[in-house]
């Protein structure tokens, strides 16, 4: 894994949607610096200028301050800004905008202690049929072996591989506790709630290997509960589609 | 027993007390130790942090072949120790002593009352409140360790942790019944037993802050004790209050009804646990007002907007508490309720400090030992408070969700913010407490240390998580980006030791100082509150005669008066 590409600040922005993010954050950060220096400023002037000395008494009456409501409104304003204005549209257009199905890579993430089981529909785009009572550790998704949509899939455990350049939709649980599915690279975060399916969507502009983590506390291995991202370029994807493919044939070919 | 005739025997008097300033005080010692414990908790944390996998020197080898096996931290006892850190720090440090020792000294002196309206209950409050706290300890005694779910015990996890989960919610239940007792004789003695003419615009702010805080305390935390009543019940009796059907825990499927939801928790959780954070911060905020306007010698600049502000603080407090959930697949119309909430919160906090910042205009500011902490709680909690920002608004908590930032933020409120006002508290009302003075030299080396290395703990937090790094990682190296940021935790880590030495300052003074310390009479920062009317310290009773109140409590250097304070109780000004 190349450290050179992280740093202490935000690490490389692989998604469409992340740019926006990270303006935001940039933005927000401007904003508090500014408001806390300010403040800090005149706090700073004012334990000066009003120190206990010789010669020096408090007042007793208050200071008539003005600018105290503008600067106050300014900052609600500001706040207000952010809120309806910056933030609600880029969480509309990411949440709102669900890729269409048919150019999609549509995925399957199911998390367990301490692994990322992935779930590709594989040619047939269809997901075979899964049941937990079928899941044990040869089979940790439950698939059903007799079902003809679940011939071709193809199940990894830590290892994501997507396209460059296409929308992925991610459905997303849990078969035991919480977990926090997390692509730091791409501005992805969900949590992955038993007995919930929760769905996010994103895509990838650069080709890359990047880190999946895990964002929520699952337990002793939660550290631990690691697992790869590549970006692959068409090429490379169709590549590693074909060899991962499953030995089984292909129905239609019986 | 009447209130004028003080107990004889030495158990009546100094164990089984009902006199509120002996209670205060029990609740000030005990939850300092528990402070103190859950800080050496962190300490040990931030070892395998630094230097993970790595044997501690010397230390490792006393906590037993199960949990640090030749020194080297488990990863279960990592997370032991950030369950329980996070507990005591919050649920048997800063409460209790935010409430149930300044709440408890302070509230019958400030409105000028004799005791708190139900001695009985209050001692029972204090006594249930260390039987939950030693049984919050003894989970480290049980089979796999204390709870290591978090502070937050989200299930499913904490459904199926080891029995030190059970010991963290009956531990949990004995807190809350504590507190609701507390809360109830704080909201009566401050409705029934003032002094003659203290009107409710003539309360000292402090007042205020606690009576906004016990009821935020009543109201918010029997949510939390039905909600670990019902964990207890899935752990114990085999219900399915928070399993949902069809879980598969290492291969196995779980033999549970199952229908139930983990999100239940969440809600419930967090609907205490937000209007907690207003519990940790409302007394801070009355405390500083109090030391900040005796040593500006000037009335607080706005002090009926400030009254109105926690006020608004306490009622909105509870109207925000899924922005701990945005990631959890919330609907966008219910983020959006919950975004506008958290703004609209933010604008009684930006007044409060507003209104102390302006009360230094046209001051006269003495810089004692006190008046350092309350000043420095400005910045540290603005810090805290600016921050919040970007995890309030939903499109930026996308990426900061979970991660070291959160971290950063809540800590800046609660350990440089409400932590610094408790100790500016501490070193205001120890000579009405004790009769003595702390000696001001260790004070102000006790405090130039602590705020130069808190920032070192907590600042370089934020950068770690815009870095990326996410939260209770037992090992931050597992990940590429946690290895190129590990230079800060080693450089936190050796903040936060050396935070913990600037600490020794503080407890040699607070002890050395009750034989030691300079002789204080009953007023001796000429302040102007019904507590500097009583002698210090402040007899079985309080007031030598009942207390009449002619003034607002901040009446400093009134034009024309004889002397720069007009103490409520003085009819001449």
């Amino acid at each position: 894994m190349d450290e050179s590409a992280y740093g202490y600040w935000l690490p490389p922005d692989a998604s469409a949607h992340g740019p926006q993010i990270d303006h935001l954050l940039g933005f927000l950060h401007i904003f508090m610096a500014l408001i806390f220096f300010g403040w800090a400023a005149f706090f700073v002037y004012c334990l000066i200028r009003f120190r206990a000395r010789a010669n020096h008494a408090a007042t007793y009456a208050p200071v008539r301050a003005a600018f105290i409501k503008y600067a106050e409104g300014t900052i609600i304003a500001v706040e207000l800004l952010l809120l309806f204005g910056v933030s609600m549209p880029i969480w509309l257009r990411y949440k709102q905008a669900r890729p269409d199905e048919a150019q999609a890579l549509h995925l399957r993430v199911v998390a367990e202690q301490y692994a990322w089981n992935i779930h590709y529909p594989g040619r047939d785009k269809k997901f075979g049929k899964a049941s937990v009572e079928a899941m044990n550790g040869d089979n940790p998704l439950g698939l059903d072996p007799d079902d003809a949509a679940g011939k071709d899939d193809i199940v990894t455990i830590n290892q994501l591989h997507i396209p460059v350049n296409t929308p992925v939709i991610i459905d997303i649980s849990s078969k035991d506790v919480i977990h926090g599915f997390n692509i730091p690279a791409l501005r992805v975060k969900q949590d992955a709630i038993p007995g919930q399916l929760s769905t996010l969507w994103f895509t990838a502009t650069q080709t890359g290997h990047f880190e999946l983590a895990c964002a929520q506390l699952c337990g002793l291995g939660h550290y631990r509960m690691r697992g790869d991202v590549y970006i692959d370029s068409p090429a490379d994807y169709a590549k590693w589609e074909q060899e991962n493919a499953p030995a089984v044939p292909a129905p239609e070919q019986k | 027993m009447s209130a004028a005739n003080p107990p004889d025997s030495f158990l009546r008097r100094y164990v089984f007390s009902l006199d509120h300033k002996t209670i205060g005080l029990q609740y000030t010692i005990t939850s300092l130790f528990f402070l103190l414990g859950g800080f050496c908790l962190m300490a040990l944390m931030r070892w395998q942090l630094a230097y993970p996998g790595q044997p501690l020197p010397y230390l490792g080898k006393l906590f037993g072949e199960n949990a640090m096996p030749g020194g080297v931290m488990q990863p279960e006892f990592y997370n032991q120790l950030g369950a329980m850190h996070g507990t005591i720090m919050v649920f048997l440090g800063v409460v209790p002593l935010a409430v149930g020792g300044f709440g408890n000294y302070l509230i019958p002196l400030q409105v000028g009352a004799r005791d708190m309206a139900f001695p009985k209950l209050n001692m029972l409050s204090y006594w249930i409140y260390l039987c939950g706290g030693i049984l919050m300890l003894a989970g480290f005694a049980m089979p796999g360790g204390a709870a290591q779910s978090g502070w937050t015990s989200y299930p499913p996890l904490a459904d199926l942790a080891t029995s030190g989960q059970t010991i963290w919610l009956l531990a949990m239940v004995f807190v809350i019944t504590s507190s609701l007792f507390g809360s109830i004789n704080f909201i009566v003695t401050i409705v029934q037993l003032r002094a003659k003419g203290m009107e409710f615009f003539r309360l000292p702010f402090f007042i205020h802050a606690q009576l906004v805080t016990a009821f935020l305390l009543l109201l918010a935390f029997p949510p939390l004790e039905a909600a670990s009543v019902l964990q207890l019940m899935d752990r114990l009796a085999g219900t399915s209050f928070f399993l949902p059907t069809g879980l598969v825990v290492s291969g196995e499927k779980l033999a549970v009804a199952g229908g139930g939801s983990p999100l239940l928790w969440q809600h419930l959780f967090w609907f205490l646990a937000h209007p907690e954070v207003y519990v940790l911060i409302l007394p801070a905020m009355g405390i500083i007002t109090e030391v900040i306007a005796t040593n500006t010698r000037k009335p607080v600049w706005n002090y009926r907007l400030l009254v109105y502000s926690v006020l608004f603080l306490g009622f909105m407090s509870f109207t925000v508490w899924a922005h701990h959930m945005f990631m959890t697949g919330m609907g966008t119309g219910m983020s959006t309720f919950f975004q506008i909430t958290t703004m609209i919160i933010s604008i009684p906090s930006i007044v409060v400090l507003t209104c102390i910042v302006m009360s230094l205009w046209g001051a006269s500011i003495r810089f004692t030992v006190p008046m350092l902490f309350a000043l420095a709680f400005l910045p540290m909690f603005g810090i805290g408070g600016l921050t919040g920002l970007p995890l309030g608004l939903s499109a930026s908590d996308i990426y900061l969700h979970d991660s070291y930032y959160v971290v950063g933020h809540f800590h800046y409120v609660v350990a440089p913010g409400t932590l610094f006002a408790l100790f500016a508290g501490i070193y205001h009302w120890y000579p009405k407490a004790t009769g003595r003075q702390m000696n001001a030299t260790l004070g102000k080396i006790h405090f130039w240390g602590s705020i130069i290395a808190i920032n070192g703990v907590f600042m370089p937090m934020f950068i770690q998580g815009i870095a990326g790094l996410s939260r209770r990682l037992y090992d931050p190296t597992i990940y590429a980006h946690g290895r190129v940021i590990q230079p800060l935790n080693v450089f936190i880590s050796i903040s936060a030791w050396t935070l913990g030495l600037f600490q020794l300052p503080f407890i040699y003074n607070f002890f050395a100082s009750l034989k030691r310390g300079e002789k204080a009479l009953e007023n001796p920062w000429a302040s102007t509150t019904l507590e500097w009317a009583a002698p210090s310290p402040p007899p079985h009773g309080n007031f030598e005669s009942a207390p009449v109140v002619y003034r607002s409590p901040y009446e400093y250097s009134v034009p024309g008066a004889a002397t720069d304070f007009s103490p409520q109780w003085r009819a001449e000004a």
